[in-house]
């Protein structure tokens, strides 16, 4: 019983909370970073103020996605009502701050949009056979023309003074062979796409992020010399490259290499010789972050937009303090 | 627009008050009373969210002595928006270093 205190005020001592321990021994270290995926650690923060930036990753960066879909001929064995699912689940390389969030007016006016807040896109396309095709054929990529509706028949219909703006990029589709919709002859899919900007918190669809997670640093210690056979066991219960079989004397000994590794399976617990010769727990205040964009916008930028994101919230609520004037 | 922040104030005592946040939830309510928590003169700090179908936040603060309560929520959001601005400093940094680093083998 005492045993479990100790541990338990040991880990409540292990970050201190000083006056201003952000500024002091906060750091951040970029592992990993390419134009899909990030890996970084923040150090010294805490996991109230980590957590937010994960939760603003996953649900409170904008982006644009589809969200009207005007179907004016659908004959495809697809409905309606999943089609348009479909098409709003699919990610559109738009930057979404050059656009604004369109206005919930009340007047039905309101709907067709402008340029501010809309990117309009265009999907037609028919299936016909293929005079070409050879007598016996079985293969619906020989017989048929334009059988599978990708995304890359998704067009851009520039609206008002967008084809100025976005003159050197086109936009559309982030991937263009995600498979939409398969079609026969005589079968066509025409369909106009409003997209507007939104977040996650409304539509999992706007979430710019395929993945946004964090875990803390493992911190392995053993507690005594572990040597010979048991140090090979123990290396085995562990991820692979963690524990390192050293030759010291003569003798085998193991030596924790990279906790980080480790994936806190916790299988010397079983083994009742080794249960009691290794502590693991967590730094409480290292973070490694993995953050996997959907492509529309690259990793580092969606962390940046993230704590901007925590920042407006902030000045949002300060300036209404100011404001008003509470009773 | 509806009203971000709403007072209820515990009868004349200025310093225990209960805040209502719209559309807010653990996000700002966690990071936010991490932050108060951490300011001298406030004996009680915490938020709940009153029921999951509504987005909105009760956040009570209680100070010691006669500080009115709306001190230390000020304070609370002027060092939380610090705290993301050094982060956010830090982290532009690190990520031009990193792309910096990347770019030097190439040449």
């Amino acid at each position: 019983m005492a045993e479990t205190m100790n541990i338990v005020e040991e880990i409540r001592n292990r970050v201190i909370l000083g006056e201003y321990n952000v500024k002091n021994n906060f750091r951040i270290d970029i592992v990993h970073l390419d134009e899909s995926t990030m890996e970084f650690d923040m150090v010294g923060i805490d996991a109230a103020i980590a957590n937010a930036f994960r939760r603003i990753l996953l649900a409170e960066v904008p982006t644009m996605a589809i969200e009207k879909v005007f179907i004016y001929n659908n004959t495809s064995i697809v409905q309606d009502e999943v089609l348009a699912h479909r098409l709003g689940l699919v990610p559109i390389k738009a930057d979404p701050r050059l656009f604004e969030y369109r206005s919930t007016g009340e007047a039905s006016a309101e709907e067709e949009g402008s340029e501010i807040d809309t990117i309009q896109l265009q999907l037609k396309i028919k299936c016909s056979r293929n005079p070409r095709a050879t007598k016996d054929s079985a293969d619906p990529r020989e017989l048929y023309l334009n059988h599978m509706v990708y995304s890359r028949d998704i067009k851009w219909v520039p609206i008002g003074n967008q084809a100025d703006v976005f003159a050197d990029s086109v936009i559309a589709p982030v991937h263009d062979d995600i498979l939409i919709a398969q079609l026969r002859p005589g079968q066509e899919l025409d369909v106009i796409m409003h997209c507007v900007k939104g977040i996650g918190q409304d539509h999992a669809k706007f979430s710019p992020v395929a993945t946004a997670s964090y875990r803390l640093l493992p911190d392995i210690t053993l507690l005594e010399p572990v040597e010979g056979e048991r140090a090979e066991r123990l290396k085995r219960c562990f991820s692979r490259g963690v524990i390192d079989i050293q030759d010291v004397a003569g003798k085998k000994v193991a030596k924790v290499v990279d906790s980080r590794l480790d994936t806190c399976s916790r299988e010397f617990l079983r083994h009742d010789d080794l249960k009691n010769a290794v502590k693991l727990a967590r730094f409480r205040d290292h973070f490694i972050f993995t953050v996997e964009s959907t492509g529309i916008l690259p990793p580092d930028v969606l962390v940046t937009e993230a704590i901007k994101v925590l920042m407006v919230k902030c000045q949002r609520f300060l300036s209404e303090l100011d404001s008003t004037d509470l009773e | 627009m509806p009203a971000i922040l709403k007072v209820q104030a515990d009868g004349a005592d200025e310093g225990c008050v209960t805040f209502v946040l719209h559309n807010e939830d653990h996000t700002l309510g966690n990071s936010l009373r991490y932050m108060i928590m951490k300011t001298a003169d406030v004996d009680f700090c915490g938020y709940t969210i009153t029921h999951p179908s509504e987005s909105k936040i009760n956040f009570r603060i209680q100070t010691r002595g006669s500080i009115p309560a709306t001190e230390p929520l000020r304070s609370g959001l002027n060092e939380l928006s610090d705290v993301c601005q050094h982060v956010l400093n830090t982290f532009q940094a690190r990520v031009n270093e990193f792309k910096e680093r990347q770019e030097e083998p190439m040449e």
